[in-house]
């Protein structure tokens, strides 16, 4: 590694150098003069916000958009591609924050397609590609059945086939657009071995990832973008996590973790003994008005069952849930919100936001009753409904009219809470609040959370965001297959401790700790 | 990479008997023989040469639409004009006909997969360059169609009477007792079926269907492959015009009207999915063969006509739930292996 921070980039051939390219979609300028080199063996970052332009980067370099002017080498050879073929050719593999795979199709299939190995009479030679596949897959250490379908893979098993596709077409450039945003961390972990592993034989990585710990952990050099433009590029050791989060807003962001003196008030949400077979048992806490706590752990340890229980979406076998002093029956989302519980769901785009529809629908689709009048929908109250929370919230948007679609993800996040709070909740379930949102929304939504914890709304957040949790949280209880194992106070909590709690092994924490 | 972790749990495969059973065209079979046999045992009749002949004949048309509408649905598309199609090539074959009595068969026959050709392009351009979405393209061109032969035919027909004695003569021969049509529909079957299952090209169909994103990141020209599936289910529906017009030798202006509903069935019953990238065209051949047993059954029981439709329809229906549940517990299984 420290090789190639001191090496010079005069005297080793970059695999890849773009330089100068610009993009416009109609009058929107998304990209403009921006510039990058890719060396042989470096993993590279690529930092912005959303909306910087990332995303268009990527895929002029995926032969998905043709860019404006500059230049493009690959290899010594100047390019230029009209089709995503042509870049596959060239040997640039992307692999996409959401993998582009074929469900229906055979692993093996998937990353041959349009290559399958051909016998007599041109037909395709499924030993063969079968064959071939398998030899992939054990170069990158994992063990898949290539005749299965692709459908009921984990992402992080199908980031995997993508990998494998991209070790199949002896592709030296690869791409990775947010490639661990949905993986566990062991998931994680496995992935960097691989992409190190990639590096070892000579092939540049670059990475387009939220996640700084990520950048200075796996990065040699880091190119941080802005409002479509380049900022800078250098070695990793040129950077801090504040340099780069200034660079990437272009302003000084203020605390990531806005968590001020709170105040507590009385219990608001109490659980008893909440229980579900297989997936949790007797779960029992508190959370206080003001109070912001953490429910901590690994994916897949119970943390958004359990909220989805107390919110009626599940069932649950047993125990009881209160809010202020009103037992909640179970099984009834409508019962759990009329008595002042909101819950801001893990996946915004499929359970939290209807997509489609405009900012001002999704912001009152939760108390549309309210805004009757006699059969009809009251449109000045849903107008009024709609203005007061986005605008408490500083949503960005263009008109309130506009589809939510066209938001960013931060502003997006905005919306979903604009939803809960017009119920007038007194407890508030966020779950993964933070996922998928670039640095200056993310602050954003956290001191939004701050504010609304001290107006006195009672908040419960899970979180897989380790300095989320500690950054935010009043209190943290930590979740290990689907039993409550634990609860950190803020002054005890740290990432070692958490991670102890969430994974009862001390190698890890201390892994998670020094990273 | 010296601690290479490899999971723990190497999902096996399952074993060919267990992937044998799930087949689609297993359970299939086993309902074709259990109809057959059934309906044999009340009225042996149902076995006999010329009901099986009549019930082939009857089947080939349909097998033959349902391998271009297979093309189609498994790209995630449908065609609905199918059966317009069918009409304008049995019609404007037989006033060829009229018009040429001594015009060669082969040639009929490649009139009618040209002329489908051209229209199937029509719904290739609007669905593949114009992305109106197939269902109301093809429903569109259903009608434009349909109306196109009701101006060319303007109340007349064509009656077994004008065609040449060579035309009904391919329409009733056979060879080695199997009808010509039975064996021109199976030959189509075949030949796209092994073109389906092992061929690069015929692999697009199902990429595009499955995902066609990926499919144009993988390099697959998703609007050239959208357009050749039209004009194949449209060339391969004039093909069937023109074997209408053989089997039936009367045509007029509703000629084929309500067939495109039957091939849809047929495919989905045979586990065609019309979400697209699933199904056999082995599967979607036993599916129209296995409508048409039915039909054929229902009638040899002297059951009344309506119960005929009303039964393919609860057919449909329970293969449609049948998937569903089969896919559901399939998913809810790898869930919960993913859980342990």
């Amino acid at each position: 590694m420290t090789e190639l921070q001191n090496m010079q980039p005069q005297t080793i051939q970059p695999l890849l150098s773009l330089s100068h390219a610009s993009k416009s979609f109609g009058p929107v300028q998304a990209l403009s003069d921006v510039s990058i080199d890719l060396f042989p063996g470096e993993a590279h970052a690529l930092l912005g916000e959303n909306g910087a332009g990332k995303s268009t980067f990527v895929k002029i370099l995926a032969g998905v958009h043709r860019r404006e002017g500059g230049s493009l080498t690959v290899a010594g050879k100047s390019a230029d591609f009209h089709s995503p073929g042509e870049a596959t050719a060239a040997g640039i593999a992307i692999i996409y924050q959401e993998p582009t795979l074929f469900p229906d199709l055979s692993v093996a299939e998937n990353v041959l397609m349009g290559r399958q190995p051909r016998a007599g009479l041109g037909r395709i030679d499924t030993r063969a590609m079968n064959a071939r596949v398998t030899e992939l897959l054990r170069e990158l250490g994992v063990a898949l059945d290539p005749s299965r379908p692709v459908r009921g893979l984990s992402i992080a098993d199908q980031q995997l086939v993508e990998i494998a596709k991209a070790l199949s077409l002896n592709a030296n450039v690869l791409i990775m657009d947010e490639p661990t945003a949905a993986l566990t961390l062991s998931e994680t972990d496995r992935l960097f071995r691989v992409v190190r592993a990639l590096r070892e034989r000579g092939a540049a990585v670059l990475f387009i990832t939220h996640r700084l710990e990520e950048v200075f952990a796996e990065c040699q050099r880091v190119t941080v973008m802005r409002d479509g433009t380049w900022v800078s590029t250098g070695p990793i050791s040129d950077y801090d996590t504040d340099l780069v989060v200034k660079q990437m807003v272009g302003r000084e962001l203020g605390d990531l973790y806005p968590r001020g003196e709170m105040t507590l008030g009385e219990v608001a949400l109490s659980v008893r003994n909440l229980s579900q077979p297989k997936m949790f048992s007797d779960i029992s806490f508190e959370v206080r008005r003001g109070e912001i706590v953490a429910l901590a752990g690994l994916v897949g340890a119970g943390r958004s069952e359990v909220a989805r229980a107390i919110f009626g979406i599940d069932p649950r076998s047993g125990g009881e849930v209160r809010i202020g002093d009103a037992v909640i029956q179970p099984n009834s989302t409508r019962a759990a919100m009329s008595a002042g519980l909101g819950l801001v769901p893990e996946d915004r785009r499929q359970q939290g936001l209807v997509m489609d529809l405009s900012i001002e629908r999704n912001a009152n689709l939760a108390i549309l009753n309210r805004l009757t009048g006699g059969l009809l929908m009251n449109r000045k109250a849903e107008a009024e409904n709609a203005q007061n929370w986005t605008s408490k919230l500083q949503l960005k948007a263009h008109r309130l009219s506009d589809p939510v679609s066209s938001l960013s993800g931060g502003n997006q996040q905005k919306v979903v809470l604009a939803k809960w709070l017009s119920t007038n909740p007194s407890v508030l379930i966020v779950d993964e609040p933070t996922r998928g949102v670039d640095v200056g929304a993310k602050a954003e939504v956290h001191k939004t959370l701050a504010e609304l914890a001290a107006s006195g709304l009672a908040v419960l957040m899970i979180s897989s965001d380790l300095p989320e949790v500690l950054g935010m949280a009043d209190r943290i209880l930590v979740m290990r297959e689907g039993q409550l194992v634990g609860e950190l106070s803020r002054a005890e909590a740290n990432e070692e401790a958490v991670m102890y709690l969430a994974t009862g092994q001390r190698a890890w924490a201390k892994q998670a700790g020094a990273a | 990479m010296t601690e290479r972790s490899v999971p723990a749990s190497a999902p096996a495969s399952p074993g060919w008997l267990s992937r044998l059973l799930m087949a689609r065209e297993v359970s299939l079979v086993g309902l074709l023989l259990l109809v057959t046999l059934g309906t044999a045992v009340i009225n042996p009749l149902f076995l006999s040469f010329g009901s099986v002949r009549d019930l082939l004949l009857n089947v080939s048309i349909i097998a033959l639409l349902v391998v271009g509408q297979t093309l189609v649905l498994l790209m995630k598309h449908v065609d609905l004009s199918v059966s317009s199609t069918v009409g304008l090539s049995a019609f404007l074959t037989g006033s060829l006909f009229v018009a040429n009595p001594g015009m060669p068969v082969p040639l009929a026959l490649l009139f009618g997969l040209g002329l489908g050709a051209v229209l199937g392009s029509v719904n290739g351009l609007l669905v593949a360059y114009g992305k109106v979405p197939a269902l109301v393209a093809t429903l569109g061109t259903l009608y434009v169609f349909r109306g196109i032969t009701y101006a060319v035919v303007s109340g007349g027909q064509i009656n077994a009477s004008n065609l040449p004695p060579s035309f009904l003569g391919f329409g009733t021969g056979s060879v080695l007792g199997v009808p010509n049509l039975v064996l021109l529909a199976v030959a189509v079957l075949i030949g796209f079926a092994f073109y389906l299952r092992s061929y690069r090209g015929g692999r697009e169909y199902y990429a595009v269907g499955s995902n066609s994103e990926a499919a144009v990141l993988a390099g697959i020209n998703v609007t050239r492959r959208t357009m050749t599936g039209f004009v194949l289910s449209g060339a391969i529906a004039g093909l069937a015009g023109v074997l209408y017009l053989a089997r039936f030798g009367t045509v007029d202006a509703t000629a084929g009207a309500g067939l495109e509903l039957q091939v849809i069935a047929a495919a989905v019953v045979g586990g065609v999915s019309i979400n697209g990238g699933v199904g056999t065209l082995l599967g979607a051949g036993l599916g129209a063969l296995l409508l048409g047993v039915m039909g054929s059954a229902l009638v040899t029981l002297r059951a009344p006509g309506f119960y005929q439709q009303a039964i393919q329809g609860a057919l449909l229906l329970a293969a449609i739930s049948i998937d569903m549940l089969v896919s559901r517990r399939a998913a809810k299984r790898l869930q919960e292996e993913r859980k342990s």
